[in-house]
């Protein structure tokens, strides 16, 4: 989809040319180089300028991008290339942006009075890289300034889009009270097992486990070793507040088991747009320490 | 007919401001509330010899005493389940009055509960408690289930599925909600309703609930003084008389977590007391002129109307359409804006507004108002009241 559209919008080549709001004039440059602290009497000085190599006035060159900038209410024209860019990229969920190249080339000065417009093109979308900001697309285009059909100025720009990283968890997973009653289950997740409390005396299987069966009152139980496959009967998708040891969002699933009972457990690595009522899941284990090992749920396919 | 029917009744109710940063102890708020309410109720602080609370309630009742100036308790007593606990704390004093064990009881509830300690947080302390609701905790909160809007996201998202009920369901309760709370000067959330667009367009919490689906966190205090209906008459504000009071805690029962049940599409614990409500009344729920029902997050909302009796299991969605629940409607809901609108003081606040409602004093009355029902925090142990008038 990303490579698609931007191999379109690169065929597209260069937009229609986007005429500056005002000609070059002397105010704003007086504004641009007193901000910049540039004293050079070539961009201010009438008669300074006219003794110079230019012969008059000429607008400081980086200003270039000032004269056709987006006023505050501007929209972009609909065939700009990087705000098309923009809107799939951000679809995608490389939300976040960053420039990592500017670089600017000058064919000559402009004077006060020249009328200017700019084109730009798509000329490179690279991706996705794993970068130290997270995952995204390098996407690079090039704007080229004109006065009537002379080109006069060039701008390749690049900008990383990448998706944030999720948030990182924030404190320890909450540890389990394990009591006798219960201590087995947690033993079984250290070893790989999910156990199922089961009745000695009526076989009535039960999650979570007690000390007494509820169905005939026997305190002989034991348990079985769950397959670990089951369906997803209800979720969630937490987002907010934080939770210790998990990272936002994530999905909790209550999982009905082949055995015939439920258990609660985190659903890893599924996409939560995914997770649907009815979803098959297997159970897996996810080591905390040497004490604590969770279960968790993984997409059956 | 139960001998509690009718034996006891609220004569007095006490509130503090509701606020988001009392800047005040919790102590100070619950003997505010107290006394305001024995004051309310046209009695003096050494009319008290009664007082219940939540087991959650930081204050003890020997401490409220004191502030208060009550000088001697023959009767005192908690409830436990969180917000389950509200409407309970009435029947206790309903009891305790009824039988004589004590003459006049005071029902108080204050907490700092947003500038302290917030529910909606994850309550790691309380999850590891080494107790049997600790246990029970254990197979929860390690797999990521820890706060109380999860936990009830994950009973909405299989009653979606089964009813196919949707978010904007949830959303149209959140949206009367606010609309009463909007013309309620008491209300933290006064002229500030909200369209259901709003809350669609509200961030996610915990999917299938989104911000607006959840109460507000609120700090404050709310105190009701019970006596009994005998004495109640010689006191200066019509009475609200406890026409039935219950408790129920339903088959297989957690704290916020009962998933093991058969079905999680109903709060059977609420069936339960709803069963006990008409039974000791004699009335059913054509006759209640209001209900203020406990909103901490709104898909209960509708699962309470269906356990009530109101509509049959599924139908909430279909029943509140169409303005039932408007002051003028079938059902007018939480004419003071409920949890989500006025205050999250852990259900107490609505049973104060039903006396209100009674006594014909709200800020949003309903016409002609009869009885009331209040009930109690969902997803635990809960509780419930009808008040007439």
């Amino acid at each position: 989809m990303i490579r698609d559209v931007a191999d379109q919008v690169i065929a597209r080549g260069e937009s229609s040319r986007r005429a500056a709001p005002d000609p070059v004039n002397v105010p704003m440059v007086r504004h641009w180089v007193e901000a910049l602290g540039d004293r050079n009497p070539i961009y201010t000085d009438p008669v300074a300028a006219a003794a110079s190599v230019h012969g008059g006035l000429v607008a400081p060159p980086a200003m270039v991008q000032v004269w056709t900038m987006f006023g505050l209410r501007c929209t972009r024209p609909a065939d700009d290339p990087l705000g098309a860019m923009m809107s799939v990229l951000d679809e995608a969920g490389f939300t976040s942006v960053v420039a990592t190249n500017c670089e600017q080339t000058y064919h000559r000065y402009l004077r006060p009075g020249e009328e200017v417009t700019v084109g730009a093109r798509l000329t490179d979308v690279v991706g996705p890289k794993r970068t130290a900001l997270g995952d995204g697309w390098f996407v690079t285009t090039v704007s080229t300034w004109y006065v009537g059909d002379e080109p006069v100025a060039e701008m390749l720009f690049r900008v990383l889009k990448f998706r944030p990283p999720a948030e990182e968890p924030v404190g320890d997973v909450l540890r389990p009270v394990v009591s006798l009653d219960t201590e087995f289950f947690w033993a079984g997740t250290r070893v790989g097992e999910l156990r199922i409390q089961k009745c000695l005396a009526c076989g009535e299987v039960r999650h979570p486990p007690g000390p007494m069966c509820p169905g005939c009152g026997s305190t002989e139980l034991t348990h079985v070793v769950a397959d670990g496959v089951g369906e997803i009967y209800s979720y969630v998708v937490h987002h907010h507040p934080p939770m210790p040891g998990k990272r936002l969002p994530f999905v909790v699933a209550l999982v009905e088991l082949a055995e015939g009972v439920r258990l609660l457990a985190e659903l890893i690595d599924a996409d939560p747009a995914e997770v649907r009522v009815g979803l098959p899941v297997r159970v897996d284990f996810q080591r905390i320490d040497d004490e604590l090992t969770l279960p968790v749920w993984r997409v059956r396919s | 007919m139960s001998t509690l029917s009718g034996a006891a009744a609220i004569v007095g109710i006490g509130a503090t401001a509701f606020s988001k940063a009392s800047g005040r102890t919790e102590l100070r708020l619950a003997a505010q509330c107290v006394r305001s309410a024995i004051a309310d109720a046209g009695l003096s602080p050494s009319d008290v010899d009664g007082l219940v609370t939540f087991t959650m309630d930081t204050n003890s009742e020997i401490a409220v005493a004191r502030e208060v100036g009550i000088p001697e308790l023959s009767f005192f007593s908690r409830i436990s389940y969180g917000g389950g606990a509200a409407c309970a704390t009435v029947q206790q004093a309903a009891m305790a009055v009824a039988t004589g064990v004590a003459s006049v009881v005071v029902c108080y509830r204050a907490f700092n509960e947003r500038s302290g300690q917030r529910y909606g947080r994850v309550q790691a302390a309380a999850a590891q408690q080494p107790t049997s609701t600790g246990v029970d905790n254990g197979w929860h909160y390690p797999m990521g289930l820890g706060t109380p809007a999860a936990t009830v996201a994950m009973f909405a998202r299989r009653y979606m599925h089964e009813y196919g009920a949707t978010s904007e369901d949830f959303g149209r309760v959140a949206v009367v909600d606010r609309k009463h709370a909007a013309t309620n000067p008491h209300a933290w959330f006064h002229g500030r309703p909200i369209t259901i667009e709003d809350h669609q367009s509200s961030r996610w919490i915990a999917e299938p609930l989104r911000l607006l689906d959840c109460c507000q966190e609120s700090d404050g205090g709310v105190a009701l003084v019970v006596t009994t209906t005998e004495r109640a008459r010689d006191l200066p504000h019509r009475p609200a008389v406890v026409r039935a009071a219950a408790q129920g805690s339903g088959a297989d029962q957690y704290v916020m977590n009962s998933y093991y049940r058969p079905d999680i599409t109903g709060l059977p614990e609420m069936g339960l007391v709803g069963r006990q409500l008409w039974g000791q009344s004699g009335l059913s729920p054509e006759d209640m002129s209001a209900a203020v029902l406990y909103d901490h997050f709104t898909p209960f909302v509708l699962v309470q109307l269906e356990e009530l009796g109101f509509c049959k299991p599924g139908e909430a969605k279909d029943f509140i359409a169409d303005g039932t629940l408007e002051l003028d409607g079938r059902l007018p809901l939480n004419p003071h804006g409920g949890q989500l609108g006025e205050a999250y003081i852990h259900g107490m606040n609505g049973i104060a507004e039903a006396v209100r409602q009674l006594r014909g004093t709200a800020a949003n009355q309903v016409a002609a108002v009869r009885n009331v029902l209040v009930t109690a925090g969902t997803g635990v142990p809960t509780s419930a009241l009808v008040l007439s008038a």
